[in-house]
């Protein structure tokens, strides 16, 4: 299908009376009036076909990068919360509407207590979800945020994923998560000194005993 | 004489470390290591310069007229580079959750170095968190930088902590070749050391949490504090020590309760670690502010009217008040004519004017003094327990400048006695105050009034043998024995102290400083201690310096008119009476805490000080009484400006007071008092006092002084939930013993009038003697020790049978 067109710069200019008359003629004798016509009929009484969203009974799906109401996420796996605590969503927050509870835990590591986002206040920067480290809090889809009153308090247990339904759990998107091929950027810390060492010992015991069967045995195992 | 850093000419004293004039001309150079007024330890070796083109460490390099000096090249850089990429070996990634994050010095050096990469790697090793008591220690996060060492031996005196052995595998030699030589070597050492407690599972100290302040990173942790705050949330509001006359300069760590209670609350005490510091109670005792709800106006009205009708008789307060508030006692005073009652101060004031009167000035000595002099003597404190702060200037100056000293006390505190061999502990016994002032007098005063004369001829005659050296006609040296007669202190034998031991001490020593404390103040014979000591500051070399018992004693003896109580009614400001407007728990009229007030105080080294408040106060003050009596001041720090001028206040408002010290180490807190003025404005009485003998002639074994254990100096610290102890009698090994004691037993305590039932409890740090302490309002020890510092008392273990 064509797309665009060539504006032609050197086209005459159409300036006498009578040229003017034949070109009405010409366009009230074309079709494409009708066409036009035929086609708005057609797309208002096409069914399912409205721009409109009927809100509340339908809402828009928005987009990952849209920043709407936080979450506090955990982990899929362990289903531990996954804010450490750090403050930095604390520190960063232009409008300050963050605020933390920590304390030390029973198992000896920082314990979130509580949580709190005035969203009252809350201008929605996404600084918070692009700063945290842990990608703990994020935006969520929840955009509804009309309230009686102007402070409006969104705690830890209103926004923290409930455990029964960390099925659910979407990862975010947005601002602030990791990018597709993050893994490429990772680099071996020095810890990796212990896998390298393991490494060395396990090639060099495979060295000094090379027999056949050891090689198809490991080959199995690998497999 | 001169010299150049990077650039700009210095002035520097002979014998200062590069690093001390680079920081003091405020030129940056690295250090992690380094602590102001501790010997340098080269653990770190960030502060390399190149001086006259050749690598030397800042620290430990003194200047020479003329040196050129770089700190900023890029080949320095590069190589502190290296050092930092040592240090981030295997050092956590943890400053999420990191008390310290935000002001980690590791964090800020790794920046400033532009550490972005890591070349080396070792093997991880068990790095467990080790519980020290108070404080927790993460060997992971720290760095060897043995600031916590240093500080504790040359600052605080505890040397309660050592480097023991990591057990970590030593770097592989292949990085020798790859990095630098410091790098490596700093790498090297790190892998070896970790820091221990001396007796190696837990602290055994005095718990100033110094060293946790020292530290660089989050590897010492107050356990009170851990991950409740982040550094950067808390803000910090300058104040003064409100609990020992040192007055430190200090900041409370301020931040709303939580989420739902938006009151402030402090989370912790911080400090200016290089020029100032804070004992165990400035430290842990912050979270006593009065639970007040709010002004109670019935209680408030009955008060003004008792005033206006005249019917108080007597105030007693204590000196844990501001100047503005010991100012408004005593223009109230003056306007109703009741008594001001502190015991404890009207015993300082009387021996502060004594000795003034006297000497024709105040006392002479500062604590800078004292970190200056090389030769100490301290007579009459308990100096641990009264005030911790000056026990670590003593510590600092004898450890920093070789000094020697001497002590003078009849409970041996054994900590004290371990700093230096040259620190000499004397076990004068009880009522023995006057000799230990005479005998410093006979030996180093030039010439004695004629009303001391007697002094000079304290001597007695004693036989020693002497081996004589000589030559014969043949030129062989022949040994002989003589007997030979030498004059000898009598006063020295009554103290049972070899004088002979004090030319060896003296040896090279120049800047003399006398200490004096408690004892001698609430002595009996106190007029006559202060006549005595006004002709040390005379005619000796020694500088004289005293210590007000509690924060503020020396400003209320300057500000106001004490007196004895009389009979009649008494309101008790800050103390119990007839009417308490107190922050005690039982009081009819909540008042303030010193942390929920603007005001100064005057410190030991007679410098008016600056304090702010941390915590909102929503009862009355006293202001607002003496505002409903007659006075106006919208504030109470109006007051500060109207200070009296001939007590040797200058009339500076308060918003004008600074309070900070500058990169130089130089005070600028505040002002100091003009002594001068105050000495002038002394009503003088010349007359000589009479050496009253003492009456105290009990057996010495029975004694027990007033004392708290260190760091509980009062019913306010007492308060905090650090302490929160009930008292106990403190007592050493030698007195359990004497007494067929357990420890930990219930004991009858007693004289013939009155009884205390008390736990005894073992203090290991001290010998032959026992203490009563004061912060237990529930133990009252005044009414055996009324104004005296030590007393006879019988003691007997209750058996439940």
């Amino acid at each position: 299908m064509k797309k665009y067109y060539v504006v032609d710069e050197k086209r005459k200019l159409i300036l006498t009376p009578y040229e003017k008359f034949i070109r009405s003629v010409k366009r009230c004798l074309n079709t494409d009036l009708i066409s036009g016509l035929a086609f708005i009929i057609n797309e208002t009484l096409k069914r399912g076909n409205s721009a409109t969203i009927k809100y509340p009974m339908e809402k828009i799906k928005l987009d990952n990068r849209y920043r709407a109401v936080h979450r506090l996420q955990r982990f899929i796996e362990s289903e531990n919360e996954r804010c450490i605590g750090c403050g930095l969503c604390e520190k960063i927050c232009i409008s300050n509407c963050i605020r933390m509870e920590t304390k030390l835990g029973d198992d000896g590591r920082k314990l979130v207590s509580n949580y709190s986002i005035n969203l009252g206040r809350c201008i929605y920067c996404g600084f918070c979800a692009e700063v945290c480290p842990e990608l703990a809090i994020v935006h969520g889809v929840e955009y509804e945020n009309a309230a009686e009153q102007r402070s409006y308090f969104a705690h830890k247990k209103d926004i923290l994923t409930p455990i029964d339904n960390l099925i659910n759990q979407v990862e975010f998107e947005g601002a602030g998560s990791l990018r597709a091929d993050a893994d490429d950027f990772v680099k071996v810390t020095p810890n990796y000194y212990d896998v390298m060492k393991a490494r060395e010992s396990e090639a060099s015991i495979s060295n000094s005993s090379d027999t056949k069967e050891d090689k198809t045995n490991k080959e199995a195992k690998d497999v | 004489m001169k010299i150049n850093i990077n650039g700009k000419e210095c002035l520097a004293n002979d014998g200062d470390y590069v690093l001390q004039v680079a920081r003091a001309n405020d030129i940056f150079i690295p250090a992690i290591c380094y602590l102001n007024d501790c010997s340098p330890t080269l653990a770190c070796r960030m502060c390399m310069v190149e001086i006259d083109g050749k690598r030397s460490y800042a620290c430990n390099t003194k200047v020479k007229d003329g040196m050129q000096v770089l700190s900023n090249t890029k080949e320095l850089w590069d190589e502190r580079n290296a050092i930092m990429q040592t240090y981030c070996i295997n050092h956590p990634l943890q400053c999420g959750v990191c008390d310290k994050s935000g002001e980690c010095e590791l964090q800020n050096f790794t920046h400033k170095a532009q550490v972005d990469t890591q070349n080396h790697w070792i093997k991880e090793i068990d790095r467990r968190h080790q519980d020290w008591g108070a404080l927790q220690y993460d060997p992971s996060l720290c760095i060897v930088c043995e600031r916590c060492i240093t500080v504790c031996k040359d600052k605080i005196g505890d040397s309660e902590l050592k480097t023991i052995a990591r057990g970590g595998d030593a770097p592989d030699k292949d990085f020798k070749d790859t990095m630098s030589k410091d790098a490596y070597a700093v790498w090297t050492k790190f892998q070896k050391s970790l820091i221990a407690p001396q007796n190696g599972t837990t602290l055994d100290c005095q718990e100033c949490a110094e060293c946790v302040s020292v530290c660089p990173t989050g590897a010492i942790i107050n356990k009170n504090f851990q991950y409740r705050s982040n550094a950067w949330e808390l803000t910090r509001i300058p104040a003064s020590n409100p609990h020992s006359s040192d007055c430190e300069l200090m900041y409370y760590d301020v931040k709303q309760r939580s989420i739902k209670d938006n009151t402030k609350m402090v989370y912790r005490v911080s400090n200016d670690f290089h020029f100032t510091t804070l004992n165990k109670a400035a430290r842990f005792a912050y979270d006593i502010a009065s639970d007040c709800k709010g002004k109670d106006e019935v209680e408030f009205n009955r008060l003004v009217s008792l005033f206006k009708d005249n019917k108080i008789k007597n105030v007693k307060f204590n000196s844990y008040i501001t100047n503005e508030e010991a100012y408004i006692l005593e223009l109230l005073r003056q306007k109703y004519g009741f008594n001001l009652v502190n015991n404890e101060a009207l015993c300082f004031q009387d021996f502060l004017k004594t000795f003034c009167a006297h000497s024709g000035s105040f006392y002479n000595a500062s604590s800078d003094d004292v970190k200056k002099s090389d030769f100490i003597v301290i007579a009459g404190s308990f100096l641990r327990h009264d005030n911790p702060t000056l026990s670590y200037k003593v510590n600092n100056a004898i450890v920093m400048n070789k000094g020697a000293g001497l002590y003078f006390h009849p409970i041996k505190d054994t900590k004290f006695s371990k700093i230096a061999k040259n620190f000499v502990s004397v076990n004068c016994d009880y009522g023995k105050e006057a000799q230990v002032l005479e005998f410093i007098l006979q030996y180093f005063a030039k010439d004695l009034p004629q009303n001391l004369a007697y002094i000079k001829d304290a001597f007695y005659e004693e036989q020693i043998e002497v081996e004589v050296k000589s030559k014969d006609a043949e030129g062989n040296e022949i040994k002989e024995k003589k007997q030979e007669t030498i004059k000898k202190s009598s006063l020295a034998k009554e103290l049972g102290f070899d004088e002979d031991k004090l030319k060896d001490l003296l040896l090279k020593k120049a800047n003399f400083t006398l200490i004096i404390g408690n004892d001698y103040f609430y002595h009996e014979n106190a007029k006559y201690l202060a006549y005595l000591l006004a002709n040390i500051q005379k005619l000796t070399d020694f500088k004289v310096m005293l210590i007000p018992p509690r924060t503020n004693t020396l400003g209320v003896s300057l500000l106001c008119k004490l007196s004895k109580a009389s009979d009649g009614f008494t309101l008790g400001y800050n103390e119990r009476g007839d009417f308490s407007f107190s922050n005690d728990e039982h009081n009819n009229l909540a008042s303030s805490n010193l942390l929920e007030q603007e005001g100064t105080f005057v410190n030991y080294d007679k410098r008016l000080v600056p304090t702010n408040a941390a915590l909102k106060f929503k009862g009355y003050y006293l202001n607002d009484l003496a505002n409903a009596l007659g006075l106006d001041a919208l504030y109470t720090i109006e007051y500060t400006e109207q200070l009296p001028k001939d007590k040797g206040f200058l009339n500076i408002a308060f918003d004008d007071l600074t309070n900070h010290y500058d990169n130089a180490g130089n005070n600028h807190r505040g002002y100091l008092i003009d002594t001068c003025e105050f000495v002038k404005n002394l009503k003088q009485d010349n007359q000589i006092p009479q050496n009253i003998k003492s009456t105290c002639e009990c057996k010495k074994d029975d004694i027990v002084i007033l004392a708290n254990p260190i760091g509980n100096l009062s019913k306010y610290t007492n308060k905090s939930s650090f302490f929160n102890e009930c008292a106990s009698l403190y007592a050493s090994k030698d007195y359990l013993a004497k007494h067929n004691l357990k420890e930990n037993s219930m004991v009858k305590i007693y004289d013939d009038k009155d009884e205390i039932i008390i736990k005894v409890v073992l203090d290991k740090n001290i010998e032959n003697g026992a203490y009563l302490p004061t912060f237990d309002d529930k133990i009252n020890p005044y009414k055996f020790f009324k104004t005296r510092r030590y007393y006879a008392l019988n003691i007997k273990e209750i058996s439940y049978e």
